[in-house]
């Protein structure tokens, strides 16, 4: 359930530590290397808490599916890119049309029912499906781990930094994601209206907004965002049907560490996650890599129980 | 047609609605009771694991469905309960102490995880409390010293004051002894301020602060309720196991005890055992199915001369042979029962009993839900 289980796959915390750590600069390089994969595994957990974000604000469920839409969009691209053998951003074109186009039809046929119902089933209906969705991966691609052949392979050392072009390929790529996002939410008619949807619903309709279609629209951004997030992490963590539940909880962790219903407290959420996760591994004994994100989120709640970005308020009457 | 005439207000609390209703109960108990001579002994292990998974499952009931606080991380709990009472037997404290010790300890983590649950709701308690669940199992595999860690820890058969209840009858009877234990104590503390205060500030915490129920104090003893019984259930969990390792309390294992609370039917005992007769019993009906399906199939085949139906069958064998698929089963279940039936099972049950009851004049206009248009959760 935990990492654990896995292989220890952010092997840049493993390189790090292997190294002797005599002088000062080897220290700051260690230090710079690990920000460096922090930040990278940071941005993935930020996108797929961003995915979290951008349907609770919208419709007001929360989707605990999003880690097992990550996993079916790695899966659909590894199918394209090695039974297939179609070019590598075909398939990550195809992978992201695909589950977008999924996300939509599901909450066209599923989840639009349960609005208006109590919090708590919605979660425990996004849970069901997504043990649906791990059965139907592991019943269609099988239960090994594969390997995703990218072309980001090689590294490149900058002043005693190894960066590898698979996280800089994950830094890089969540960049052009949160710009288009932006400009999509703030610039096209579209976008707006998603805005105004997710401030108030009933005035959404009155100003002749499809208030459903754009639901379904969110669904299929937010599974794209978890598609794209899932195969820029598929060269680092490899490819099984359980890829998902790990990150997903660690993206949960940071969407409420951020505030949920805050797009740039997803983001920050994420990398704060991602950093402490690796800077944890690091430094500190055996078994607090896994547990230090929750231990950091726990005395968030307790302190700040709304969150970094969120706002406090009461329910009212 | 049975019309329940109400003379005082003190029908509405008593432990049973009318002595109808009391001898079903008593109808039930004997047959319980006698199950375990007719069934062979397997079944009567299967029947065990219902008894734990229905204490569990009105422990969760007392949280999610009464308090309305939602736990994504009860494993913990019952793994607290399981691994302290392994280790107290293991040092040598006798059975009770060591059960009541356990139970004592979950209790105690129950109230630590429930007093920073007193500022939030919904879905920040949610992802709370699996924040815990995920330091505990932590803890679990690497407190070796306690626990044994990965290699993990065999638990003996039960002695109780020297009696042994090693036996697959024996321990049945002491499951049922606690389930019953346990579905008395919440009753009754359902039945009074208690369960009347939780009842309140599940459906409007507001409201319930305004009649004057503390928020903070009722919310702490669902919690510390809740996780007892939970640790509870871990004792006889741990028996009935007879080998703990720390990936047995996942997160896995606390959505399968939501499903069960939701499945059985969210706000009534009667859904806590339910919902445990369908957890415990699905998987070995799988088991069988798996088996039985494609050698019906080829028989049923066979007699009529059609051979895709044998073929069919083999499907289908080969597909629940395959790895994962009860989890996938369970999510379909899950899925079917939130969207078709909210109530679930025991929902379905007073369903048809009205039916019956009300024969000719039946509405299902009686259990339509109000659609509410936005209810927002969202603060602000």
């Amino acid at each position: 359930m935990t990492d654990r289980a896995r292989p220890s796959y952010w092997h840049g915390e493993k390189a790090a530590s292997d190294r002797p750590t005599g002088s000062r600069g080897r220290k700051l390089d260690i230090f710079l290397q690990l920000t460096l994969n922090g930040l990278a595994v940071g941005c993935i957990y930020g996108l797929v808490a961003l995915g979290f974000v951008l349907i609770y604000k919208a419709t007001e469920l929360v989707n605990f599916a999003q880690g097992d839409l990550l996993m079916l969009g790695a899966f659909v691209c590894y199918m394209a890119v090695v039974w297939w053998g179609l070019d590598y951003w075909l398939s990550f074109l195809i992978a992201v049309l695909a589950v977008a186009a999924f996300g939509a039809l599901l909450d066209a046929v599923l989840l639009r029912r349960v609005i208006g119902q109590p919090q708590f089933a919605v979660v425990m209906l996004t849970i069901g499906l997504g043990a649906v969705f791990r059965t139907f991966a592991s019943v269609t691609w099988g239960s090994e781990i594969y390997t995703l052949p990218t072309p980001f392979g090689g590294v490149t050392r900058i002043a005693g930094v190894t960066i590898s072009h698979q996280y800089l390929s994950i830094i890089v790529g969540t960049l052009i994601l949160c710009s288009v996002l932006y400009g999509f939410f703030n610039h096209t008619r579209i976008g707006v209206a998603m805005q105004a949807t997710s401030q108030n619903q009933l005035a959404a309709y009155y100003m002749g907004i499809p208030v459903k279609r754009i639901f379904s629209m969110i669904w299929a951004i937010s599974a794209g965002v978890a598609t794209a997030a899932g195969v820029l992490l598929a060269p680092v963590t490899l490819i099984d049907i359980n890829m998902g539940l790990a990150v997903a909880l660690k993206a949960f962790a940071a969407a409420v560490l951020g505030g949920f219903g805050s797009i740039p407290g997803a983001l920050v959420g994420g990398i704060v996650i991602g950093l402490i996760e690796l800077y944890a591994g690091a430094t500190l004994p055996d078994g607090f890599k896994d547990t230090a994100p929750y231990i950091v989120l726990l005395v968030m709640l307790v302190v700040r129980p709304q969150g970094l970005f969120g706002t406090p308020g009461r329910k009212k009457v | 047609m049975r019309f329940p005439f109400k003379t005082s207000y003190e029908q509405d609390t008593r432990l049973f609605r009318d002595r109808i209703d009391a001898s079903w109960y008593v109808l039930l108990a004997a047959l319980v009771v006698l199950l375990p001579a007719v069934l062979p002994a397997y079944y009567v292990g299967e029947t065990t694991w219902v008894f734990i998974y229905a204490i569990t499952g009105v422990s969760l009931m007392v949280l999610v469905g009464y308090t309305g606080l939602v736990s994504l991380g009860h494993a913990a709990f019952l793994g607290i309960g399981a691994y302290a009472h392994a280790f107290f037997i293991e040092h040598g404290v006798p059975w009770v102490v060591s059960a009541a010790m356990a139970v004592t300890l979950a209790t105690a983590c129950g109230l630590v995880v429930g007093l920073p649950a007193l500022r939030m709701t919904g879905i920040y308690l949610a992802i709370a409390t699996l924040a815990f669940s995920v330091i505990i199992q932590e803890v679990f595999s690497r407190w070796e010293s306690v626990t044994h860690g990965l290699s993990g820890m065999a638990v003996p058969k039960a002695h109780i004051f020297g009696v042994s209840f090693g036996g697959e009858t024996a321990f049945y009877y002491l499951c049922l002894f606690f389930l019953v234990l346990a579905l008395w104590l919440t009753r009754n503390l359902l039945r009074a301020p208690t369960g009347r205060a939780w009842i309140a500030i599940r459906d409007s915490e507001i409201a319930a602060q305004s009649m004057g129920v503390n928020l903070a104090i009722y919310k702490s003893i669902a919690f510390a309720y809740s996780a007892g019984l939970m640790g509870l259930a871990g004792v006889l969990f741990a028996h009935k196991i007879a080998f703990l390792a720390p990936d047995i309390f996942t997160i896995l294992l606390s959505i399968q005890l939501l499903l069960l609370v939701i499945v059985g039917g969210l706000g009534s005992l009667h859904g806590a055992v339910f919902g445990a007769i369908f957890v415990a019993l699905l998987p070995p009906v799988i088991a069988i199915l798996r088996d039985s399906i494609p050698a019906s199939f080829h028989d049923f085949s066979a007699a009529s001369g059609l051979a895709p139906i044998g073929w069919f069958g083999d499907a289908i064998g080969n597909f629940l042979k395959k790895p994962g698929v009860e989890a996938g089963i369970f999510g379909v279940i899950l899925v079917l029962v939130i969207l078709l039936e909210p109530l679930g099972m025991y929902g379905r049950w007073v369903k048809i009993r009205i039916f019956f009851s009300t024969f000719p004049m039946y509405k299902r206009a009686t259990f339509k839900r109000q659609r509410s248009y936005m209810k927002t959760e969202r603060l602000r």
